[in-house]
């Protein structure tokens, strides 16, 4: 049976409108919004799918893990009614603003404790720092090979075929396992949990572990960027609005300013 | 003195124009006189105008070549990106956001234990702790950090494309070539390349072209593009989308704009059912010119758009493209 270890990151909704998008300047961090729940990284949210893919062809165990802070385990428990086996999540204040080299340290941690992963998948990057840093330290801290950017897996024999997205197409490279893959939207649309799977998942309780549970020394998670400011940009644009009598005229309007603007 | 060294690239067998970024970007890292730029060229097949490079402010040029050197094998550069840094010793590290650097530069890091700074968009030393301090965009460009390495031996930072320029080369500079020979066994590369299946986009690269008409969820259907294309080949433009697009497949992801699709700076940008999220204007918002095309008033693209028409496309851009063709 193929053990599949699917990261996880909870992260403030990207598709909240910005003008709920608050920072607090005292704490240098952007705020919760009120009323809008977390949820999980899109992209890790493909890597499930890319996991469940797997396990529909082939004999397989899907474990999530997570490390964060006030998870909501509604929203964590997603991955199970889709589908998946069981929910790690690592929690405390203390993985509230972990760097990627340390969150890669406590994945590892984890990971021992856990056993051993033939595939490890992870989203291409999580929405809030946009770092797409921690797989790749991860699969150098196990030297597991790296394959990025994963919009088709296959497994094959005793290894794998991934097709990776390139600027231009893509291209398929090869790999033993035990393998890390990270994963991008043109895998395609993680599935909608059904009521078999939502029932499932009900039932299931995650695993939950602190800092202590995994020896960790916490001198260690100190990041090494040290963040000294964080703002909204500000955009000083000033939009002309182009009118007219009707939207034929606006259209005509449009191409004329264009043309006076010496840009057609 | 210290050494900022950094990673250059070859495509088509040309250095490609991110090396020049890159040396504009570590020009504004050099603290002391004698701070010394080298540039690394990791190829299987290292271009004459390699020479060049010192006309551009390059000091030092290290050459590896090795057929191994492809751009698909990211193991291969990995072990020879770590020799070259053992040589040089340096104490800033450069890479460039590219398909290649991206999977390179944070690797590199993790291997030396050090930190990575992602995406940076602005470079430049502190004064106080004489260490590196960035810019980048975050939240898919909601928000915008300043970050300062800590007392670390090696900062390695990760540039985004097209935001630093080259400068205007000077004549007949000369510098220092060390040409580095590394073994690199096949065994050490985990991930075998196998094939390459290229889709440039139809006409002119999204990339490089002048003009770029792009559409949003609002266009609707994937035939409505009939007329961006349209209105592309008028103004010899290339036609380019938002993720939502590529996502519901009426385009190709060749065509996606923005943080995680294509950067773009053309002269002038038109969008079209566009709603303008961050994360699509982080591939854009640079473009010299923006014309948005949204029927709610309070579209995020306002913000950031020259000129605007607030109204249904359907009826503005038939108009405005036949306005557009009489004027051509
Ligand atoms: C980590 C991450 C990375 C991402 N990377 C990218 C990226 O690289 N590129 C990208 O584009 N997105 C990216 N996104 C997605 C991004 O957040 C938005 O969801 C996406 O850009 C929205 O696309 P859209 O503007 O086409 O659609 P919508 O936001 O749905 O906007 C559609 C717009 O069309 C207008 N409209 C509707 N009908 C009409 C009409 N008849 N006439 C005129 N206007 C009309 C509406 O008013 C609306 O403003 C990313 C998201 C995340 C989380
Ligand atoms: N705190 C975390 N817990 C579990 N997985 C994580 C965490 N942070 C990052 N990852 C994984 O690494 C991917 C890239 O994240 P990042 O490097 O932060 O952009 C995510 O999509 C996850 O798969």
């Amino acid at each position: 049976m193929l053990n599949i270890l699917v990261c996880i990151k909870q992260v403030i909704d990207p598709e909240m409108p910005s003008s709920a998008f608050s920072i607090n300047t005292s704490s240098k961090k952007v705020e919760e919004p009120d009323g809008i729940p977390p949820v999980i990284n899109g992209f890790c949210e493909n890597a499930v799918e890319a996991a469940l893919r797997i396990k529909d062809v082939s004999d397989a165990n899907i474990t999530i893990l997570s490390i964060g802070n006030k998870f909501v385990t509604e929203v964590m428990k997603k991955p199970l009614s889709m589908g998946a086996d069981e929910l790690i999540l690592i929690e405390g204040p203390e993985f509230e603003n972990l760097d990627p080299l340390s969150t890669v340290n406590v994945l590892r941690a984890a990971i021992q404790k856990l056993g051993s992963f033939d595939l490890i998948l992870c989203g291409r990057q999580a929405s809030d720092w946009d770092n797409a840093l921690v797989p790749l330290g991860l699969s150098e801290m196990l030297d597991f090979p790296c394959i990025t950017i994963g919009q088709k897996i296959e497994i094959v024999d005793q290894g794998l075929i991934v097709q990776r997205t390139l600027s231009n197409g893509y291209e398929i490279v090869e790999s033993s396992l035990p393998a890390l893959v990270t994963v991008t939207n043109e895998l395609g649309d993680p599935r909608y949990p059904n009521l078999k799977g939502i029932m499932a998942a009900s039932r299931k309780i995650p695993t939950i572990w602190n800092s202590k549970d995994l020896d960790l020394d916490l001198e260690t998670l100190i990041p090494k960027l040290k963040l000294i400011d964080l703002k909204i940009p500000i955009t000083d644009k000033q939009c002309e609005i182009i009118e007219g009598g009707d939207d034929e005229e606006t259209g005509r309007n449009l191409a004329l300013k264009l043309r006076e603007a010496k840009l057609i | 003195m210290a050494n900022i060294l950094l990673f250059g690239e070859v495509s088509d067998k040309e250095i490609s124009s991110i090396t020049y970024e890159l040396i504009s970007a570590a020009n504004k890292l050099k603290f002391n006189e004698d701070d010394k730029i080298v540039v690394a060229l990791l190829s299987e097949v290292i271009p004459e105008s390699y020479e060049n490079l010192f006309s551009y402010g390059a000091e030092t040029v290290c050459l590896v070549k090795n057929e191994l050197l492809s751009r698909s094998n990211t193991d291969a550069f990995i072990i020879a990106s770590k020799e070259v840094f053992d040589k040089f010793n340096p104490e800033i590290v450069l890479f460039a956001k590219t398909d290649l650097g991206r999977d390179v530069a944070p690797r590199l890091a993790f291997k030396l234990g050090v930190p990575v700074a992602q995406d940076c968009i602005d470079l430049g030393i502190d004064q106080d702790t004489k260490k590196v301090m960035v810019t980048r965009p975050v939240y898919g460009g909601s928000a915008i950090a300043t970050l300062v390495f800590e007392d670390v031996e090696t900062q390695i930072v990760i540039v985004r494309p097209k935001v630093f320029e080259p400068i205007t080369p000077t004549e007949n500079s000369k510098g220092e070539v060390v040409e580095l020979n590394i073994e690199l066994d096949e065994k050490l590369i985990k991930t075998k390349f196998i094939e390459e299946v290229v889709k440039e986009s139809e006409g002119i690269p999204l990339e490089s072209a002048k003009v770029v008409v792009a559409g949003g969820r609002g266009l609707g259907d994937a035939k409505n593009f009939d007329l961006l294309r349209e209105l592309a080949e008028i103004l010899g433009g290339a036609v380019g989308a938002s993720r939502a697009v590529c996502d519901a497949g009426w385009l190709d992801h060749e065509y996606q704009v923005g943080l995680t699709g294509k950067t773009i700076t053309p002269d002038l940008y038109i969008t079209v059912g566009i709603s303008g999220a961050s994360q699509h204007m982080a591939g854009c918002s640079s473009s010299k010119n923006i014309v948005a095309i949204n029927k709610d008033p309070n579209a995020n693209i306002f913000n950031s758009a020259n000129y605007g028409v607030v109204g249904d496309w359907n009826a503005i851009l038939p108009a405005f493209l036949e306005a557009v063709r009489e004027l051509n």
